[in-house]
């Protein structure tokens, strides 16, 4: 089930197997995993069952760093309502595209800074999780730019 | 191989911040009747209809359907077609492929959208993984806003590279009486007094880091038509019909996360696509004129690269020598392009209807000052996707 905040949505939505695999272990460990193709040995986070490049099946998880590097991002400055929530995102705030060490996709998400001189492409960042997790990305809190 | 297709009439209304007169069945009705105009043809004439917008932007569906009597379609055959910002680009596609299929002589492609009526960064972020994006997804400028930070890291371009591209597309937009924004101040400064005046300028405000203000495209509300129609009828119908010489698209990635922002990987391949149909092997000498969806302003300086107009970093040397004004050896939108209208449904197929207008010698003001032989339209959405179409005067091979 997802939340959004302190609303709910009338709607449920279903992850793959591999899906559910991350959210749990991220959820029940503060583990991140992602999948490795056989063929092009690509790690995909988050994980799912076929690597569209070469279009074959995918069955071996990997464990994956909480660490990485900022691949890109921005400063969001502009206010606007979280469809997710109905509330508006507080600004400014850190967006980034994070490379985990491990895989080779990125994970989308906040970060904890919006200072120009930390924030930048290559810096290093680690997973902040939230003390109570529900099973959602949100059980990140965002990522600490290091 | 399927049948020779042309452009043969386009249509678009006046593109505006907000078209609180009409009603979107109207806005798209207004632009059907120009479209049918141009061509001297009338409703009866059309075949089949091919019609999209982002519909769930303002919060709608069925858009086919409830728009049969404002585009036409009533006891016709149509087709919704919805591909993000490639919306207009798709709708020309499948409208072509009708025809070049020889089941349709003449089908009219009809792409629009009302922002004012919509909640554009809600329904962008909407459109993403509910699972896995919604949740931090910053709409479309920050999803820009990301790209641009890879392209400076990576090849040192500046700000002032940014609102290069920024100010030709404002410049060209004076010249284009359907442009959204108008901004007449800019009239008889010289582009790189612009540059510094935008970049210097404090009322100029950050939207997303490096993106400001003058580095993005506007809501807009606006609609378009075109109408392809056959080989035998084509040449009847317009005295010098934009015949579609290569199409192609690109589509990759499963998560937003999985995009390598590093290069625009799909409009590179729809592009080489594109070429190796049309037989073109350097695009910079070989094309007249480019209509692009460059929804921000560092697009103009990466994506030209990925198309293969020059090599990776080259963007900014094309852009400060003058290389896509409308004197230069290959200009970029004469419309204004994106960055001057965004009726997000409608813009890429006003990017086909303007290349359409540019090789039939019929772009008025924005007319570039020499005959067209080949015109390459472009449309970007979703994420990162890409649709090509390329018109031509010849008919192709």
């Amino acid at each position: 089930m997802v939340t959004s905040g302190d609303s709910s949505q009338p709607f449920n939505w279903t992850v793959d197997e591999y899906g559910s695999t991350f959210l749990r272990e991220m959820r029940d460990h503060k583990k991140l995993v992602g999948i490795k193709c056989p063929k092009c040995g690509k790690v995909y986070v988050p994980p799912r069952p076929v690597c569209g490049q070469c279009y074959v099946g995918m069955n071996e998880i990997v464990p994956v760093s909480d660490e990485g590097e900022i691949y890109v991002f921005t400063i969001v400055h502009f206010g606007f309502v979280d469809p997710n929530t109905g509330v508006q995102r507080p600004v400014p705030h850190g967006y980034a595209f994070i490379k985990l060490d491990g895989a080779d996709t990125c994970l989308t998400h906040f970060l904890d800074s919006v200072d120009p001189v930390k924030v930048k492409v290559g810096a290093r960042v680690k997973a902040v999780f939230e003390p109570k997790r529900t099973g959602s990305m949100m059980d990140i809190k965002h990522f600490k730019v290091l | 191989m399927g049948k020779r297709v042309a452009v043969v009439g386009y249509g678009q209304t006046y593109q505006r911040s907000s078209r609180k007169d009409v009603n979107g069945v109207e806005l798209i009705n207004e632009a059907v009747r120009v479209a049918l105009a141009d061509a001297e043809l009338t409703i009866k004439d059309i075949d089949a209809i091919v019609i999209g917008n982002m519909d769930h932007f303002e919060g709608i569906n069925y858009v086919d359907m409830w728009s049969a009597e404002g585009s036409g379609a009533v006891m016709k055959p149509v087709m919704k077609v919805t591909t993000g910002g490639t919306t207009g680009t798709s709708v020309a596609m499948c409208a072509y492929y009708h025809v070049a299929s020889g089941m349709f002589d003449k089908v009219l492609a009809i792409g629009w959208e009302k922002n004012s009526e919509s909640d554009t960064t809600g329904a962008i972020i909407t459109a993403f993984h509910p699972v896995w994006e919604r949740p931090n997804l910053g709409g479309a400028v920050a999803g820009l806003a990301i790209e641009a930070s890879k392209y400076m890291h990576d090849y040192g371009a500046t700000e002032k590279d940014g609102a290069r591209v920024a100010v030709r597309e404002r410049l060209h937009a004076l010249n284009n009486p359907y442009a959204h924004l108008h901004q007449e101040w800019m009239k008889g400064i010289p582009p790189d007094q612009l540059v510094d005046l935008i970049v210097g300028s404090e009322q100029n405000q950050l939207l997303a880091y490096p993106l400001r203000m003058s580095d993005m495209c506007p809501r807009t509300d606006g609609a378009a038509a075109v109408i392809f129609a056959v080989e035998g009828k084509a040449e009847k119908i317009a005295p010098i019909p934009a015949w579609v010489q290569a199409t192609a698209n690109r589509h990759n990635f499963v998560y937003a996360g999985d995009v390598d922002m590093a290069r625009n990987t799909t409009i590179a391949e729809a592009s080489q696509a594109v070429f190796r149909k049309a037989g073109i092997k350097e695009p910079l000498k070989q094309i007249d004129v480019c209509e692009l969806y460059l929804p921000y302003s560092y697009a103009g300086l990466k994506w030209i690269e990925d198309i293969g107009f020059c090599g990776y970093g080259e963007g900014p040397r094309l852009l400060w020598d003058g290389v896509t004004d409308m004197d230069g050896e290959m200009p970029i939108n004469p419309s204004g392009g994106v960055m001057s209208s965004n009726a997000i449904g409608a813009t890429a197929l006003i990017r086909v209807g303007e290349g359409a207008l540019q090789v039939m010698g019929r772009a008025g003001a924005r007319q570039v000052n020499r005959k067209v032989n080949l015109a390459f339209c472009s449309g970007f959405g979703g994420c990162y996707w890409a649709d090509i179409m390329l018109l031509g005067r010849k008919k192709p091979a």
